[in-house]
């Protein structure tokens, strides 16, 4: 691999006293979508949460593009061009769908996808129909695309997608499924947490198991499709 | 008819400049999750300024429209410097520490103003062009009113307008509700923050100058303000504007037409409307229950139930009490017989918001009540001491147990309004009851028995029940009862689930605090030898709160060290210069940017670690 666009190494977090990442490695590629697998509360939201910069690093270091951003604030790494979407989607529910867009609105980002609010309203076109309704008003399913959609508008190169099937109908899991690979195809990089191992399967090039905040398991979305004995011991419920 | 509508219209009138104050102070709350104790002092700064400005620039209309607009941004600008340099510094610290930052702040400005202004009441003319009145069903009234009445309405709309049309509201709304996230989607909080101390900060300043031609500038505005505009907010519901509008008007047409009908209610009124309303809405009119940060006890570590060898220094440090104090001399044993008695007052505070995860601004209540129970019995049943120091403690529990039934059902800021409230209802009632009270003059000759006369042994009886009851406190604390109380501040629905009756427990807690917070205001009605309202004055709840702050909330050493620190610090300042509130308020501001724990908390930390490296 090139140069990586995201490096992470030895990241170790902790929530007060209680430690919940250790020494934590992932390396993404350009264009790669990995797929975070793991188990509740084996530290994947963890992980992303510090790599946006909303939970503080014990140690280790992060590097965007070669940079450390580890210990930046959230704003300030949002700004370099990586997209977050948290699990529970925090959609501003006062706030219309339109206004949510406007909020995450960022300049255009050479090397990343320029995204207006047209462009995602043809994305999703269920979005276009509700331009004014309070974000409060919607369905998950909706509510999920808006979070994306709202985190697309800061023009992102690395999409951090935290558990983006989890609660949705089966219908609306492919529709999500599908949004994904075209937003590979636009040229995006995803880091993407999942429990749910036949959605990763349908998106993600590589996987990564996370265990008890230690990562077990590396290699490719197919070879670990292959391996049902690693899929036993770590993910099975 | 014509009566009713003339009042209808003053009502209107004052309603703008509440309207004014509250919403700025809702406004930043909203976003910061700040309560800024230091909007009362904005709006009073934007009365004095635009007070100089106007005298300074030329008397035509611009000269008095210009100066209260550059009244309006002056405060708006010391907002924002206040906000980069002081509050950018504690967004991390728990909610009542940046209360207490932002009442040094309070502090600082009310010394800095009567130095700058001086205490005497400053009114400005009205403006020219509007001076003269209008004829409203045959009678006078000002024009100026007239276009204060038009401000409140013209100010809403803009306001919806910034917040509803243009991204700079949008972000402040989003923020408002979840502003991790809007950091999350790269837009920086402290700038944001900074524009809306800004706003808040100016729409005070806009307010205070407005008023002046209506009420003199005066050095009480800074507290009488902010626990007006808490109200309104309050009232309003936390973060709504429209809310706001709709509490100032409530309110200031209820006062306009209660000062008519029964004058005395004036002072009081303005609270029962928001204990009434926090009754039935404990959110307010058009508050929800949003994402209240988490009171008190937030960041609370778990207490140490310490490892029984604390009498190794306990007992030692009781007897050198006992003993010193004496040895020094009559001054010393005053001095420190204050102490040991608002020692107990901030444990009991403490007991409250620390143990009980229940703020409260208006713990004065109890401890007032408790000083007039004393003076009452010994002057009116010529009780002797003992009994009034037992009756103390009852009349404070008892007035906790009527209020406690809708206070406890309440939490965080709400709460702490409510008990605010209370504090204020009891103050007027002693200040205007002048017949029983005594009202301003108090109640003289409230001496100790003979035999406790002296001032060693009384120091030493007042040593005995303090430290009898920080003692009980303690023990109350690491009960049952008060594992259930602690795990209700930490995990209500938990609690509620492992079958505690949650609104019991608080309301048993309430009245606990009260009982101890009673028996420090018997106590010290008889050091003193009288009661006034001051003691149930909202700076005297401020007070305990600073000590209880001071000391740290995370520890039960916190209360004692706090009032150590808290009477040596007034003792010491007030020595040296006449602008102790001042620098007070500067140490304060100093301690909470150094020390966000706490003096006790800090040192605790530091002796945690220095045991972990051993």
């Amino acid at each position: 691999m090139a140069q990586a666009l995201l490096e992470v190494e030895k990241l170790n977090v902790a929530y007060g006293r209680a430690h919940v990442l250790f020494d934590l490695d992932l390396a993404l590629g350009r264009g790669e979508v990995l797929a975070l697998l793991g188990r509740n509360g084996a530290g994947k939201s963890t992980t992303l949460k510090a790599i946006i910069g909303l939970l503080r690093a014990q140690s280790g270091a992060i590097r965007f593009e070669g940079a450390r951003i580890d210990g930046a604030a959230a704003h300030a790494v949002a700004r370099l061009g990586i997209g977050y979407v948290p699990e529970d989607r925090r959609i501003f529910a006062e706030l219309t769908v339109a206004e949510n867009l406007d909020v995450a609105r960022q300049k255009p980002r050479p090397g990343a996808p320029y995204w207006t609010p047209e462009a995602l309203y043809a994305l999703f076109p269920n979005l276009a129909e509700m331009r004014r309704r309070p974000g409060g008003r919607m369905s998950g399913g909706e509510q999920q695309m808006l979070t994306i959609a709202r985190t697309l508008m800061g023009n992102p190169l690395l999409l951090l997608l935290d558990e983006p099937s989890e609660g949705l109908a089966p219908k609306i899991v492919e529709a999500m499924a599908d949004t994904i690979l075209r937003l590979k195809a636009e040229g995006l990089t995803v880091l993407l947490s999942e429990q749910n191992l036949h959605f990763a399967a349908r998106v993600a090039d590589r996987a990564a198991i996370i265990e008890k905040g230690r990562i077990r398991y590396g290699g490719t979305m197919a070879a670990l499709i292959a391996d049902e004995a690693a899929q036993h011991a770590y993910l099975s419920a | 008819m014509d009566f009713v509508v003339i009042q209808l219209l003053n009502g209107l009138a004052s309603a703008s400049s509440l309207f004014l104050v509250a919403c700025g102070l809702s406004i930043i709350f909203g976003v910061t999750r700040i309560v800024n104790f230091a909007h009362g002092s904005f709006y009073m700064l934007g009365a004095y300024i635009a007070y100089s400005l106007v005298e300074l620039l030329p008397r035509t209309p611009l000269g008095f429209w210009g100066g209260v607009a550059l009244a309006a941004l002056a405060v708006g600008a010391i907002g924002g410097a206040v906000e980069i340099a002081l509050l950018k510094r504690i967004y991390r610290a728990p909610e009542l520490f940046q209360l207490l930052a932002t009442f040094g702040v309070v502090l600082v400005v009310a010394d800095l103003a009567l130095k700058i202004w001086g205490a005497e009441e400053l009114l400005a003319p009205r403006p020219p062009g509007l001076r003269g009145a209008v004829m409203i069903l045959g009678r006078a009234f000002p024009q100026y009113d007239l276009l204060l009445i038009a401000v409140g309405p013209v100010v809403l709309a803009a306001l919806w307008l910034l917040f509803h049309r243009t991204r700079w509201g949008a972000l402040v709304r989003a923020a408002t509700q979840d502003r991790d996230m809007v950091a999350a989607l790269g837009v920086n909080q402290g700038r944001l923050f900074t524009g809306v101390f800004f706003l808040g900060s100016l729409l005070a300043g806009l307010g205070g100058a407005l008023q002046l031609p209506r009420e003199a500038a005066n050095l009480q505005m800074d507290l009488s303000t902010i626990a007006e505009a808490f109200v309104i907010t309050v009232v309003g519901g936390m973060g709504s504007i429209a809310g706001a509008y709709v509490a100032a008007l409530l309110v200031a047409v209820l006062q306009a037409f209660g000062i008519v009908v029964f004058p005395k209610i004036t002072l009081v009124l303005i609270f029962l409307v928001m204990a009434v309303v926090l009754a039935f809405r404990p959110y307010g009119l058009f508050g929800r229950a949003a994402a209240e940060p988490r009171a008190a006890g937030a960041e609370a570590q778990p207490l140490g139930a310490g490892d029984g060898r604390a009498w190794r220094w306990v007992v030692p440090g009781l007897a050198l009490l006992a003993v010193l104090p004496p040895l020094a001399g009559g001054y010393a044993v005053s001095v420190v017989t204050e102490i040991v008695i608002l020692a107990l007052f901030a444990a009991s505070l403490h007991f409250m918001m620390g143990p009980g995860g229940m703020p409260s601004f208006g713990h004065a209540a109890f401890f007032g009540l408790g000083a007039y129970g004393a003076a009452l019995a010994a002057r009116d049943v010529g009780a002797p001491m003992l009994l009034g120091l037992a009756v103390a403690p009852v009349a404070a529990a008892l007035l906790a147990l009527a209020c406690g039934w809708f206070c406890v059902r309440l939490s965080g800021v709400y709460l702490a309004m409510l008990t605010l409230a209370v504090a204020q209802i009891v103050w007027s009632v002693a200040f205007q009851w002048t017949g029983i009270t005594g009202g301003d003059n108090g109640i003289l000759g409230v001496w100790p028995a003979d035999w406790a006369r002296g001032k060693t042994v009384f120091y030493l009886l007042t040593l005995l029940l303090c430290g009898g009851s920080l003692w009980l406190l303690r023990r109350i604390v690491f009960a049952p009862f008060g594992a259930a109380l602690r795990g209700g501040r930490d995990a209500p629905r938990r609690a509620e689930a492992s079958g505690i009756d949650l609104t019991a427990v608080r309301w048993t807690g309430f009245v606990i605090a009260a009982l101890f917070a009673g028996l420090a205001g018997g106590l010290f009605a008889y050091s003193k030898g009288s009661v006034f309202p001051t003691y149930i004055a909202i700076s005297r709840s401020i007070d305990a709160l600073l000590m209880v702050l001071l000391g740290g909330i995370g520890t039960l050493a916190g209360p004692p060290v706090g009032a150590v620190v808290f009477v040596g610090l007034q003792e010491e300042i007030s020595r040296y210069t006449d602008l102790w509130r001042l620098l007070l308020g500067l140490v304060i501001i100093t301690l909470v940017v150094a020390f966000p724990e706490g003096i006790a908390g800090f040192a605790a930390r530091w002796r945690r670690r220095a045991e972990g490296a051993t």
